[in-house]
């Protein structure tokens, strides 16, 4: 077996602010024909760079300092551009993370299919548009027929995505580079993507780089793992003795994220008054019905975690019990007492009593202030603590969170990392001393580890304050993690609840089946066998429609 | 297709909307002047029975609302009123010449030169500026887009009127190649007539290319990032089938806004370069009006170049929808 | 038609050397990457930009004279335009290796950052606000002194019609233009710059107010701003002006002080969109929402909140506002209705110089005049627009 790809101490470097900084230190990777290798690793960890320079590519801004990149005996990195423009596309494809963004808006998916074959005069536009409707049903698309005659603004995310592979598939490359290519989707349509790139690169035999941050994506769909960590490679082996004995402590670290689990608390009394009581909330934007009759409880010291996929309303039942979004019918009750469904009728301790944590850090802070006044602003408004007082509270919510103070506190966000910020937003939401917190999707902009942080950070919070938490978030590993009570949102209705231990035990509502049963685990027959139990034409979408 | 056609009309109508406020504005302006306009054309000496007579005659003996429907009316019809110019009133002090210029007549031909000078600068800058700007954007970074950047640059923040002198220095008095006066009249050939456009002509397209061109490397350069056009670069597409097949459909609403936003300068602030040149225009009219105080003339002037302004951004909005292909293909 | 056939040969013949360099550079390099990889367009841009440069150099050293005496006026601008170039490139780059040396860290971190053409901008805005701030000790005489020469020729040698001791001449009535060129940095400059500052509070204070609240407010201030915006800026000046003519009568001064406020208002509608759009942007942001939720004032909203984050776009702002606010004061001069004699000012001083352009053959140096003014114009706002770029670039650059 020859090797299809060769790369031998590949350096590449990154320009910022005028001078170069390196993003892969020295990567080595081989290839065979038809083999599928999975790269993983964090953000920043140059998985992307590394597969583009697979290719023989780089992205403005970007260079390549060092090494050699050899592709089925063509060095890609003295070719000349004519030489390269020849590869790419016909011999070497290429599939993005966001299939709605790598679309072309202003053309129709057919078009932008045949380009390909048509440029590299692999096949005339005619046969290339027969071709492609043939893939795009190998691709078990819908309509596939019909369906490439269309704008990308007309196809849903995942058979975009599967569009993409199709268009990728379009010259029969030797190399797919898979980027990221379902991060963006909801776990239900993510399913039927893996699976589908899955059979189609066996189908053709072709060779494939599987980027991802999941290892358990990347556990269905690897024949080899390779790990990187900030541009260094930490360790490659076969998947399955990868998973079962990784050798590095990164990459133990790494699977270990999963195992973080809270011990189950004691059931609530009956007839206690819970902190947060939903009842039969309704509420609309403009015309349009997004929550239907949403009731629950939040009791005290206790988190109660909001599942559901994007469009659920999960987010809505958080705007409506802060009150940026009064809710049109329903009620909303804080320790027994009503609250006013508009936040500008709360009193300044209904504010205060309910915090709020983001998802994204970066918009949730404002760049322009100091660390010292985004914590100090709230110290100083509900509290009324001024000059050493204030800092002084400042520096134990720093603690709290732990940052050094005499680090941190003139420190601008920009200049502090995700995890870091986010800790931020914790310490402000904490300045207020509320009872109640809604968090978010606090996590889900960030690497595991990083994540798995913040969820320890809450967890020892809950215990030492006696917080409760409402947890919106759409991973079901992150409700494992840190539940104690579950809200399964669909459309707008809570579709089940009760406590964690029950929720993750059958028998379930279908819709909670359906989600949980598509969270990837870490078994690489996994895929495998759950596509042997629903059968082919019950994955995603399909599953979806016939619930409901 | 049924959106599409809903939200054309809708913003036909509120274009519509937009020329009648506006015309609403420009009349209250007029009517802001202080005293009245008989007071004003005949001066202080005038007899009262003068004054009454020409209010008369002006009707502005009627109230404010009457006078503006009439305006309108009159103006949808192309009556323009007459003009104040001290002749058309000689007949109230005395001395009655017989012949009474009207704003239509004034306005008729010099809005046709204006619009003939537009039409030649338009045609130089329009293919040259998409060019310039395709090529910048294609070649951005190099020796060649720095270059056209500080000279765009320059060319967009001089005022015309430099831009003019420094083309007459050079094209007319240095080297005596096209004339610096462009005294046109009736009966002109149209090569004669061109040739004395040229160089008003050429100082407008030094604005108007400049601008458009920046316009034009900016929209591409901002679509260069997005990963569709990364996705058609690893198609192995060669740059400019990139450029012209991929960036170019999706940047043509902002730079059909760019067009006609300079269309509508040219149609609109030529005053200056008319001044500079004599060139028998609307814009001159205008502003030898604004100097004498002729109203009518000012504010039927003022009508025309805000209808102008406001077509042509309505155009540019229509095309524009018409290109989103988000519109064109609904859901 | 003999130019059109001459351009074409010429693009002919540089079209045939770009050939020819390509194909040379591929044999002589043994077919570099350089040379293989080169379109065609870039090899003919090297050739054309290479005769273009040698073109110039054989034009600059022509004789300014010919023989008979008679002033070759195209070499004679043509080596005043090479010139001022070479020393306005010299002094950006000085003024850049000076900045980069002295001053704060964040001020060097600034200038080592900085393309010669905003460090030129900069140069230019601080000569010119200098000028104008010290133009009564600059100017050899008052901006209104008359004296009993009129019409005296620039240059200040007597053989020619000069005077030493105004080196610019002096106008039909007798003021030195020398003088009223400096004194016309102050008024020029001085009005447009308080214009736009007025501009700058109506609408921006407006347009974040819009933005912050939205609701009707924002829809009765979006739509007003709307139709003012849909009559053409200069148009709408000069109609206002003739009725601010009319109330002004024969005061001046009350004239100059309606065309501020009638531009300042023209040009707010401008201010306005973009406080709007920006304060919009800032306005979805989590952390507004944050300090919403703490119960934050519409006060503390606005100035801690919003308005640190908007500085950087609206500051971009300002120097475009106050190059379209220059130029308009200069048009509506050039036209006459500007800044009212006799105060002086550069496009007044254009427009009554204008002629002098038509000596160009026999005096290059009185035709220089009306050039000058309306070079001191264009000078400002090239370099303010240097400088905006500049910031725009970077504020881009940023982002990624």
């Amino acid at each position: 077996m020859s090797a299809l790809v060769e790369i031998r101490d590949l350096w590449i470097e990154g320009r910022s602010d005028e001078t170069w900084s390196p993003i892969i230190n020295g990567a080595s990777l081989t290839l065979n024909k038809g083999e599928v290798l999975g790269l993983i690793g964090e953000s920043g960890a140059g998985k992307s760079t590394l597969g583009l320079a697979a290719m023989g590519f780089t992205r403005d801004g970007v260079r390549i300092s060092k090494g050699s990149v050899m592709f089925d005996g063509i060095d890609l990195i003295t070719a000349s551009a004519a030489k390269k423009r020849d590869l790419l596309g016909k011999r070497i494809a290429y599939v993005a993370q966001s299939a709605a963004a790598s679309f072309n808006p202003a053309h129709k998916l057919i078009d932008q299919h045949t380009e390909g074959p048509v440029q590299h005069g692999v096949m005339s536009r005619s046969e290339s548009v027969q071709d492609g409707i043939e893939l795009y049903r190998r691709l078990r698309l819908p309509n596939p027929e019909e369906i490439g005659f269309r704008y990308p603004h007309q196809v849903s995310g995942g058979q975009l995505q599967r569009a993409m592979t199709a268009m990728a598939m379009s010259c029969r490359p030797d190399l797919i580079i898979f980027d990221e290519p379902t991060t963006a989707l909801d776990v239900t349509t993510q399913i039927e993507v893996l699976a589908s790139i899955r059979d189609i690169v066996e189908q053709f035999d072709t060779a494939a780089i599987y980027i991802t941050h999941d290892l358990a994506v990347v556990a269905q769909m690897a024949d080899r793992i390779k790990v990187l960590l900030k541009g260094d490679e930490v360790e490659e082996a076969d998947t399955r003795t990868m998973l079962a004995q990784p050798k590095e402590e990164y990459t133990k670290s790494l699977w270990a994220v999963r195992a973080f689990e809270r011990p189950q608390k004691p059931a609530v009394h009956t007839g206690a008054t819970p902190v947060v009581s939903v009842q039969n909330v309704s509420a609309a934007y403009g015309k349009i019905q997004v929550l239907h009759d949403v009731s629950f409880d939040i009791h005290e010291g206790r988190t109660v975690a909001v599942v559901g996929e994007s469009g659920s309303g999960k987010s809505t039942t958080a705007r409506c019990i802060t009150g940026l979004l009064p809710p049109t019918s329903g009620l909303i009750e804080f320790d027994g007492q009503p609250l006013p469904a508009n936040y500008k009728s709360r009193n300044k301790d209904q504010l205060r009593q309910a915090q709020m944590i983001y998802q994204m850090a970066d918009t949730a802070l404002n760049p322009r202030t100091t660390i010292g006044n985004i914590i100090g602003r709230p110290v100083q408004f509900y509290m009324g603590l001024t000059g050493k007082q204030r800092r002084r509270r400042v520096e134990e919510l720093l603690e709290e969170i732990e940052l050094p103070a005499a680090q941190y506190y003139d420190r601008l966000p920009s200049e502090l990392s995700g995890g870091q910020k986010q800790r931020i937003g914790i310490a402000r939401a904490l300045a207020a001393e509320p009872k109640f917190i809604i968090c978010d999707e606090v996590t889900s902009a960030l690497d595991q580890l990083v994540a798995e942080g913040i969820l320890k950070l809450l967890a020892r919070l809950q215990d030492d304050l006696k917080l409760s938490y409402m947890f919106i978030t759409h991973d079901l590993a992150t409700v494992k993690a840190i539940a104690d009570e579950v809200v399964v949102m669909k459309e707008g209705k809570v579709v089940e609840q009760g406590p964690k231990h029950d929720m993750f035990v059958p028998p379930h509502h279908p819709y909670t089946d359906l989600l949980l049963s598509s969270v990837p685990e870490m078994d690489p027959d996994w895929l495998t066998n759950l596509l042997n139990e629903r059968g082919v034409d019950n994955i995603g979408d399909a599953a979806v429609d016939k619930m409901s | 297709m049924h959106s599409v056609i809903r939200i054309i009309l809708q913003r036909l109508a509120l274009g519509l909307l937009t020329l009648f406020v506006v015309s609403v504005v420009i009349f209250t302006a007029v009517n802001m002047l202080p005293g009245d306009f008989a007071q004003a054309i005949l001066g202080q000496g005038a007899t009262p029975e003068a004054v009454d007579a020409i209010r008369k005659d002006l009707g502005l003996d009627q109230p404010p609302v009457t006078r503006y429907f009439q305006w309108l009316g009159g103006a949808l019809q192309g009556d323009l009123g007459n003009s104040f110019a001290q002749a058309n009133f000689a007949s109230f002090v005395g001395a009655d010449s017989g012949v009474r210029t009207t704003v239509a007549q004034q306005i008729a031909p010099r809005f046709a030169n204006t619009m003939f000078l537009a039409a030649v600068t338009a045609c130089i800058a329009v293919p040259v500026s998409l060019v310039l700007g395709i090529l910048a954007a294609l070649f951005r970074n190099s020796v060649f887009d720095r270059a056209t950047n500080v000279t765009t640059l320059t060319s967009i923040s001089s005022p015309e009127f430099f831009l003019a002198y420094v083309l007459i220095l050079f094209l007319a008095v240095l080297n005596p190649m096209l004339p610096s006066l462009s005294n046109i009249f009736e009966g002109m050939s149209f090569g004669e007539r061109l040739e004395k456009t040229l160089l008003p002509a050429l100082t407008l397209t030094l604005v108007v290319t400049a601008h458009m061109m920046r316009m034009t490397r900016a929209a591409i350069i901002n679509l260069l990032a997005s990963p569709y056009i990364e996705m058609a670069r690893l198609k192995g597409l060669s740059p400019m089938r990139v450029i012209v097949k991929h960036a170019l459909p999706n940047a043509l609403a902002p730079i059909i806004n760019v067009i006609a936003l300079n269309l509508a300068y040219l149609i609109t602030g030529v005053v200056v370069v008319e001044v500079v040149f004599v060139y028998p225009g609307i814009g001159q009219l205008f502003v030898d009006s604004v100097k004498i105080r002729d109203i009518p003339v000012v504010q039927a002037c003022c009508l025309i170049f805000a209808a102008a302004y406001i077509l042509l951004n309505l155009l540019a909005d229509i095309l524009s929808i018409l290109s989103n292909p988000r519109l064109r293909h609904p859901k | 038609m003999s130019t059109l056939l001459t351009l074409a040969l010429i693009l002919v013949a540089v079209a045939a050397g770009g050939w020819v360099l390509r194909f040379a550079g591929q044999k002589a390099s043994g077919n570099a990457p350089t040379f293989r990889d080169m379109p065609f367009a870039v090899a003919f841009g090297y050739v054309f930009g290479a005769s273009l440069l040698i073109f110039s150099i054989w034009y600059f050293f022509q004789p300014t004279q010919t023989d008979a005496g008679v002033p070759n006026a195209g070499v004679v601008f043509f080596r005043w335009a090479v010139q001022f170039f070479i020393v306005s490139a010299i002094a950006a780059f000085l003024f850049r290796a000076l900045g980069r040396t002295v001053g704060t860290k964040g001020s060097r971190k600034l200038f080592r950052q900085m393309p010669l053409t905003a460090s030129f901008g900069v140069l230019v805005v601080i000569l010119y606000a200098f000028t104008a701030v010290f133009a009564a000790w600059l100017a050899p005489h008052g901006q209104e002194e008359i004296f009993t020469k009129v019409n005296v020729l620039p240059g200040g040698n007597a053989a020619t019609g000069g005077d030493p001791l105004h080196p610019l001449g002096t106008d039909q009535i007798g003021r030195d233009l020398l003088s009223r060129l400096i004194y016309g940095a102050q008024n020029t400059v001085g009005i447009a710059f308080v214009t736009t500052c007025l501009a700058f509070f109506l609408g921006g204070s407006l347009g974040f107010l819009a933005a912050t609240l939205q609701g009707w407010l924002d829809q009765i201030l979006s739509r007003a701003v709307d139709v003012l915006m849909a009559i053409p800026s200069l148009i709408f000046a000069l109609l206002l002006m003739t009725i601010a003519s009319a109330w002004a009568g024969s005061e001046r001064w009350l004239l100059t002080v309606y065309m501020i406020i009638i531009i300042a208002v023209i040009d707010s509608t401008r201010v306005f969109r973009l406080a709007r759009a920006v304060g919009l942007n800032i306005v979805v942001m989590d952390y507004i929402e944050a300090a919403k939720l703490r119960g934050e004032g519409l006060g503390y909203l606005i100035f801690k909140e919003i308005l640190p984050n908007a500085t950087a776009p609206l500051l971009a702002e300002f120097g475009l506002r106050f190059c379209f606010v220059f130029l308009t004061i200069a048009s509506l001069s050039f036209l006459g209705v500007g800044i009212q004699p006799p105060l002086a000012d550069w496009g007044t001083m254009v427009r009554d110089s204008a002629q002098f352009i038509n000596f160009a053959a026999f005096s290059p140096l009185t035709a220089a005049l009306p050039l000058l003014a309306a070079g001191a114009i264009a000078l400002l706002t090239v370099g303010v627009n240097f400088v905006v770029d500049w910031m725009l670039h970077r504020s881009s650059g940023l982002k990624e």
